[in-house]
């Protein structure tokens, strides 16, 4: 499959209303409605719901774990799992996700360890894990310097020939920095192999899409940059695994940069210590909490008979199991050296920096705490 | 790329790796990048205008004939752009050397070399590295506009993770340019733009180069330390030759490296002279010369004959060009300071404070 995409010239605005492949019902969208988007294979749509059940079960421990302070901080990812669940599935082993602070549900898919990716909001280390070994870039708080970076790996990427794409989250209130504006004009100019997931919950901390921006709509900025965009119902994972896909196709084929807007809401509070009550009426929630990706997809995949209860049991055990070992590993705590916040600074070793670590180790000394 | 032009790399002869020849700073380090281009294919060029222009400053001319517009890239006109596409080559295995066309424009790349070029290295443990070099022409001088005489190292020096060099010879803008590429660790490379045009012997196979963090003793004194780096060591060497006429034997130290600073020369020197000046075309207050001082009479307080001097601009933006000549340093200011250390009669003798 792949998507309609008009030359340079011809690239218009997108469809403002957003594409979906299966509705809120859990009917399938009449074809002629799809705009020649096919729906995934039985097997990727189970993969998907199953993986969606393992990501918010995963969330909501952690949304639990951090009321009791275990974790300093979380942004959740609740009802935004289409978009990140989709995102990630459609990516190749080998291609690079470039992933913000709300973004953990889909790093967690990508397959690194719960207690590397939790390692930031606990206070452990800022990036627990190797970006290197699972192609996942450190979870950027700055937002959309990460798209910047994402451009230039994957402009390395082209360079190099290496046959891979790479995919970047940005949320709506990130799309008003200056990083993403020159993000999606070097893309452009450089072709670069890479697709802008825009996540768009719909608020920044406090403040909606109506402040951010006086456009249409997100996904209407591509135009100006020659790059194609798409706007797609980000509730509906089928859509936005479909659309990725193409787009990381179309990336990989030397095609050039795709920027998706995917429309969806931000249910929970911004992170634990934040107060929506001062900025949104909760029957907006109530009503965005309906349209929950997670059920849509299992009304569809009921009523074409391939989740059964059996099935459905079984990946609620899988997802209770994964957060229970979550919980466990998060109850050991890190063994950690005062003396490794001078390690990484610098590949060379420099005196005054070495002064200062003999001082604290000095310190420590004298508290019996040392390392050897 | 799509409309990558190949190199003719074939008409062209390998750089040189020895020999010697008299270059102007700016062509020494157009050999310096070509050097480094040709030793490592992973080397490549981004900024404004440095492709088919060779740079405002020709520093890189002829190098995208040379290696084609994969490794000398024309950016679109953005300095948050530039270092954040160098950060993402690097994590693939690059080793980016973008230009910032002047130091003025700078700022908007400020957040990705503070946040991220110096800090991801530290964020993922060691894990991912940002062999950068982010050449800046700097320093005022030219008689330019605003926006083009600035000088804004302490900013940098002021953030942990980024290494901070200025040459102030072409030897040195040769063979300190190697280096910084070179380096693992993420280096700005602040070159003396008033000094571009001036000329030196380089040494294209100098066996004995110092390592980039060590700073250099210019000339031996016993009198008093002066230390400078970058377009004032040329104005510091003439206070060399002035003060000697006047029998006042000056040691003076190029620094090189604004961080780390090599404090073990400069604490050697100090020992020796008891006297230390220090003088930079930034700002006066919380600048390199604070740091150079500080640190200097905590390690050598009991050495020290009188309190350390500053020469340094004024705490006010860069001036129109007019009135430049009244901001920088200049022989006399530093001549009145070696005075000032020396006790001996000068501009602040009737001072009261």
């Amino acid at each position: 499959m792949s998507l309609t995409v008009e030359t340079r010239a011809t690239i218009g605005l997108p469809d403002a209303e957003p594409l979906r492949l299966i509705e809120e019902t859990g009917t399938v969208v009449a074809p002629k409605l799809r705009r020649g988007i096919d729906l995934p294979g039985a097997d990727t749509l189970l993969e998907l719901y199953r993986r969606m059940v393992i990501a918010r079960r995963w969330d909501t421990q952690v949304t639990a774990l951090t009321r009791q302070g275990r974790l300093s901080t979380y942004p959740s990812a609740r009802g935004q799992e289409a978009g990140e669940i989709g995102t990630v599935l459609a990516m190749e082993a080998a291609d690079w996700l470039f992933p913000t602070y709300r973004d953990s549900i889909a790093v967690m898919t990508r397959g690194v360890p719960t207690e590397q990716i939790l390692s930031g909001f606990r206070g452990d280390w800022h990036c627990g894990w190797d970006p290197q070994e699972h192609r996942t870039a450190p979870q950027a708080t700055p937002l959309a310097t990460q798209a910047l970076h994402a451009v230039g790996l994957a402009t390395a990427a082209r360079l190099k020939g290496d046959p891979i794409a790479v995919a970047t989250f940005i949320g709506d209130g990130a799309t008003s920095e200056g990083d993403a504006h020159e993000a999606f004009n070097f893309a452009g100019v450089w072709r670069a192999p890479i697709v802008f997931v825009i996540q768009n919950n719909q608020f920044a901390i406090s403040v909606p899409l109506s402040k951010q921006t006086h456009s249409r709509m997100l996904a209407d900025r591509a135009v100006g940059y020659g790059i194609p965009g798409f706007h797609v119902d980000g509730n509906d994972v089928a859509a936005v695994y479909a659309v990725v896909s193409a787009a990381l196709a179309r990336a990989r084929t030397g095609d050039g940069p795709t920027i998706i807007e995917c429309l969806t809401y931000r249910v929970e509070p911004h992170t634990n210590s934040d107060d929506p009550s001062r900025y949104r009426d909760s029957s907006d929630v109530e009503l965005w909490r309906k349209r929950d990706p997670i059920e849509r997809l299992a009304r569809y995949l009921e009523s074409e008979g391939m989740l059964g209860d059996e099935l459905r049991r079984s990946f609620v055990q899988e997802a209770e199991d994964a957060a229970t070992a979550m919980r466990d590993t998060l109850n050991a705590e890190p063994a950690l050296d005062p003396l490794e916040l001078f390690d990484h600074v610098y590949n060379v070793e420099r005196p005054a920096l070495r002064e200062q670590r003999d001082a604290l180790a000095g310190e420590l000394d004298e508290n019996g705490s040392a390392r050897s | 790329m799509a409309t990558a032009t190949a190199a003719t790399a074939d008409t062209t002869a390998p750089a040189p790796t020895t020999g010697t020849a008299t270059l102007t700073l700016a062509k020494s380090i157009t050999a310096g990048l070509r050097r480094a281009m040709q030793d490592d294919e992973k080397v490549i060029l981004l900024g404004e205008d440095i492709g088919k222009l060779g740079g405002v400053f020709r520093v890189t001319d002829g190098l995208q004939a040379e290696f084609g517009t994969d490794r000398v890239m024309d950016t679109p006109l953005a300095e948050s752009g530039i270092i954040g596409m160098a950060v993402g080559l690097a994590m693939r295995g690059y080793r980016p050397v973008a230009e910032i066309q002047f130091d003025g424009f700078i700022y908007p790349g400020f957040d990705q070399i503070v946040a991220q070029v110096a800090k991801l290295h530290y964020r993922s443990r060691g894990a991912v590295r940002m062999p950068i070099t982010i050449r800046v022409p700097f320093g005022g001088g030219i008689g330019s506009v605003e926006h083009h005489s600035e000088s804004p190292e302490a900013y940098f020096a002021h953030t942990a993770g980024l290494r901070v060099v200025s040459c102030s010879n072409p030897q040195d803008a040769y063979g300190m340019l190697q280096q910084a590429i070179a380096s693992d660790d993420p280096v700005m490379f602040f070159e003396p733009k008033r000094r571009y045009w001036s000329k030196g012997e380089v040494d294209f196979g100098a066996a004995d180069v110092l390592p980039l963090g060590r700073a250099r003793v210019v000339s031996t004194g016993s009198d008093v330390t002066l230390v400078a780096y970058g377009p004032l060591v040329a104005t510091a060497k003439d206070a060399v030759s002035a003060a000697a006429d006047d029998g006042v034997s000056i040691e003076l130290i190029d620094l090189r490296s604004i961080s780390p600073i090599d404090f073990e020369a400069i604490e050697a020197s100090v020992r020796k002279t008891g006297r230390l000046v220090v003088t930079h075309e930034a700002a006066q207050s919380v600048g390199i010369g604070a740091e150079v001082a500080a640190s200097i009479t905590e390690r050598c307080f009991n050495w020290l004959e009188a309190a350390p001097e500053r020469v340094t601009g004024f705490d006010t933006p860069y001036p129109p060009a007019a009135l430049e000549e009244h901001f920088l340093p200049d022989l006399d200011r530093l001549l009145d300071a070696v005075d000032r250390v020396l006790g001996r009669p000068n501009s602040l003798s009737d001072w009261e404070g």
